[in-house]
């Protein structure tokens, strides 16, 4: 997965960070605080950027690189901002043998991004994801919050057209 | 209680939600309504049923008329003519339960009849979000019992005598657990549940976190009181979030009613249960990288010993149990461990639930007492390989388990013989394989999950599952010599002895699996630089059959490179310089002439 820090300006608002000093705040004396608080981090900013990240740490009372390291270790975290829709493929076992490997090479040329990118108008970005748990749908690819299931390759531009 | 005349249960578990049950229940409530029969009438949304395939899923009681692949337009009919009229709309049965024109019961086909379910018992059954369901299916009578007659040492005999071995995969005996914390002295200690379900294609642990939650949470209060605990731990996959929210209420209402906090049963028990969400590491479902993760540092196994009974979470002693091992707990309390002996083989005692998927008709979920041969689960549960194509191999285990060949079809399936065909149980992922997919690349595929996945901290797992990835690769890509296969088989056994953690020990089998059973297909690819199965595409070239292609012209048109040419109605050629061997011609072609070599 992409770790590297993003391009992307950081624009958080103030009111993102009065969130996400009352998550801190609320954690702050929990054992294994971290973890919760990066997730709800998450929710808030949609990634983790550096700024997030000193702001934990400050919060916390741990350092930086402590921080950093529990982000980049866990796939769920992201350094890099999400697109308005973002597109998992499932490339768990059950979809694999039913073919999802073919979907994601028709969605990376479809899209122009390699799995862990996003476009350049910050539309799609795509993501190959493990086992998503319908399996009896497989192969399996979701858009935001809508599944797609039993799926051709040629199916793909005519969902992503739904978004576009 | 409001009395009614007939329950409709659809299913909410995540492959119904997937294809779209909660619109069928948003449509079936407002049909209701508008018909005037919602005071009639109660819809239900259970967990999961098992039989994924045919979703969206719902039965109607007291007929018990299964109907399968339910749309929106559809509940109009159901409703009307069924609900309304009496008349059952046979056109959506489930085709299984129709048989001569006559209707028999679910659990009469082949998919239900060899089923035996005890971890599985409420789901699809109950409603998962109404604490009442489930006492009202002897819901903690189990704790009642354990809480207020019997002493922690009764308990754990119970479950060691029951012979109840972890389903996360391993197989330790649970009893055996429980006791090795017990006889720490009294103080902190931690009972965690690990439904972390890392193993891609598996969702047996999903289903009982979402058809029936308060088993998992009655059971681990039990293990609390066994090994004297006050806190307990649920570490879920975040991937997971219709558990989580099952879960999350579920915990409320126990609490609530004081089976779940300060002084339960007026017994002066105290037990509480917090959720703790995974982040996507696989290797967090074992269980020192869990605890490693709750205390919130990077998932990563430490040394064993001392082993977590002894110094495990925030460094007192804890036990973990995997999901569907806590969901046989109550059962064996309130049914004996005689009761739960008597099923299974000689050393593996009671059922297994397996996620049936892949190249295999009915997907779903399935539980069966061990012993149960591959064969009946894929013939007869499953109903076999569609599309008239032949079986291959079925893959159990995970990344650390591997793959079965059709000849060992027969082998009853527990603990121990799955270990002595080279694979393991695994948490229960059942991937059927079928002549079209290739070993040599399905290895790889897990090779890829591990490097992946591979937390970093021991070189022998770190770099050796890269180069034993790059090797396979070379392999799919034509360049290898015989040599480098029996080099790769030395790195295999390398990697096992070497690594810290069962991650590394364990993530060379799906290849020695393979080499195992399908090494002449290792060596079509090293000897004769071809795919039997025809996936590995640097040894595939495409062809268009003259005899067959009509010369349509639908292949050139769909072609990205534009590699095909050719003059309508005579046949068309590809351009093998050019083909970027994608496919979509092969998917366009409507008369099969187009062929992967
Ligand atoms: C790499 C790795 C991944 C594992 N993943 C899981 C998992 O997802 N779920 C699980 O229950 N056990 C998993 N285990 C097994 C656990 O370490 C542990 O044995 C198990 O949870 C104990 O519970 P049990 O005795 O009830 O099976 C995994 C083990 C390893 C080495
Ligand atoms: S493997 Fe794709 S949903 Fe399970």
């Amino acid at each position: 997965m992409a770790k590297r820090k993003t391009e992307v300006p950081f624009n958080g608002t103030k009111e993102q960070e009065e969130r996400l000093k009352a998550v801190i705040e609320e954690h702050k004396h929990v054992e294994g605080a971290l973890m919760p608080v990066l997730q709800e981090a998450q929710e808030i900013y949609g990634y983790l950027p550096m700024e997030v990240q000193i702001m934990i740490a400050e919060g916390l009372g741990l350092s930086l690189s402590e921080v950093y390291g529990v982000v980049t270790f866990y796939g769920q975290f992201s350094l890099n901002p999400k697109g308005k829709y973002k597109v998992n493929v499932c490339l768990g076992t059950a979809c694999y043998v039913k073919g999802s490997g073919e979907i994601l090479e028709r969605l990376q040329q479809t899209l122009g991004i390699e799995a862990g990118g996003i476009t350049k108008d910050g539309k799609f970005s795509l993501d190959a994801t493990r086992c998503v748990g319908a399996c009896g749908l497989a192969p399996v690819m979701i858009v935001n919050d809508d599944v797609y299931g039993r799926i051709v390759p040629d199916d793909v531009p005519k969902i992503l057209a739904k978004y576009a | 209680m409001n009395m009614v005349r007939s329950h409709i249960l659809v299913c909410g578990g995540t492959g119904c939600t997937s294809s779209g049950s909660q619109k069928i229940i948003k449509s079936l409530e407002a049909e209701l309504k508008a018909n005037g029969l919602d005071n009639e009438v109660k819809v239900i949304q259970t967990g999961c049923h098992g039989l994924c395939a045919l979703g969206p899923i719902m039965i109607v009681y007291p007929e018990g008329s299964f109907y399968s692949r339910v749309t929106p337009d559809d509940v109009k009919e159901i409703v009307s003519e069924h609900i309304l009229k009496g008349r059952i709309v046979k056109r959506l049965l489930y085709q299984e339960t129709v048989q001569e024109g006559q209707i028999k019961s679910l659990n009469d086909t082949e998919f239900y009849a060899k089923q035996m379910r005890i971890a599985l018992r409420n789901c699809g059954v109950i409603n998962p979000e109404n604490i009442d369901e489930y006492i009202a299916t002897n819901g903690y009578e189990a704790l009642g019992r354990v809480l207020t007659t019997m002493k922690p040492q009764e308990v754990i005999d119970i479950i060691k005598a029951s012979g109840l071995r972890g389903r996360g995969g391993a197989g330790f005996p649970t009893g055996l657990k429980w006791q090795f914390a017990a006889n720490q002295p009294a103080g902190k200690k931690y009972v965690l549940c690990n439904a972390d379900e890392g193993d891609p294609g598996a969702f047996m642990d999903r289903s009982v976190l979402e058809g029936d939650p308060h088993a998992v949470i009655e059971a681990m209060t039990i293990a609390a009181y066994a090994i004297g605990s006050e806190q307990g731990y649920i570490y879920v996959r975040a991937e997971y979030p219709i558990a989580v929210a099952r879960l999350k209420i579920a915990i409320k209402q126990a609490k609530e009613y004081g089976l779940l906090g300060k002084n339960i049963f007026n017994t002066g028990f105290n037990f509480d249960l917090e959720i703790r969400l995974g982040a996507g590491a696989f290797v967090c479902g074992e269980e020192t990288a869990l605890m490693t993760s709750i205390e919130g540092h990077r998932g990563e196994p430490r040394h064993r010993p001392p082993f977590p009974a002894v110094k495990g979470l925030f460094g007192v002693p804890t036990i973990l149990n995997n999901v569907e091992t806590y969901a046989n707990i109550a059962q064996i309390i309130l049914k004996g461990p005689e009761w739960f002996s008597s099923i299974g083989t000689e050393k593996s005692k009671g059922t297994k639930v397996f996620a049936l998927v892949g190249k295999i008709k009915n997907t779903g979920l399935v539980e069966i007492p061990m012993g149960t041969t591959l064969r009946e689960i894929i013939e007869e549960i499953g109903g076999g390989v569609p599309n008239g194509k032949k079986f291959k191999a079925a893959q159990t285990g995970g990344p650390s388990g591997g793959c079965i060949p059709a000849s060992l079809m027969d082998t009853p399936i527990d603990y121990d013989n799955l270990i002595a065909i080279g694979s393991m149980m695994g948490s229960g992922g059942l991937i059927v394989m079928d002549e079209d997919t290739c070993m040599v690349d399905i290895a790889k595929f897990f090779l890829n999950f591990t490097v992946d996945e591979s937390c970093g901290k021991c070189t022998a797992c770190r770099i050796g599952t890269r180069r034993l990835y790059e090797m396979l690769e070379k392999i799919t890509s034509g360049n290898a010599t015989m040599d480098d296969i029996s080099k790769m088989e030395e790195l295999c056994y390398y990697i096992k002895e070497n690594s810290l953690c069962a991650l590394g020990q364990t993530a060379p089998n799906p290849v020695l699996s393979t080499l195992r059973y399908f090494r002449d297909e290792y060596e079509a690819h090293v000897r004769d630089k071809k795919c039997p199965a025809g996936v590995c595409k640097s040894l595939l070239s495409y062809e268009i059959l003259p005899d067959k292609c009509k010369g349509c012209s639908a292949c050139s048109k769909v072609c990205p490179a534009g590699a095909i040419s050719g003059e309508l109605k005579k046949p068309f050629v590809i351009d093998k310089s050019k083909c970027l061997k994608c496919g979509a011609c092969i998917e366009k072609c409507k008369f099969g002439a187009i062929v992967k070599k």
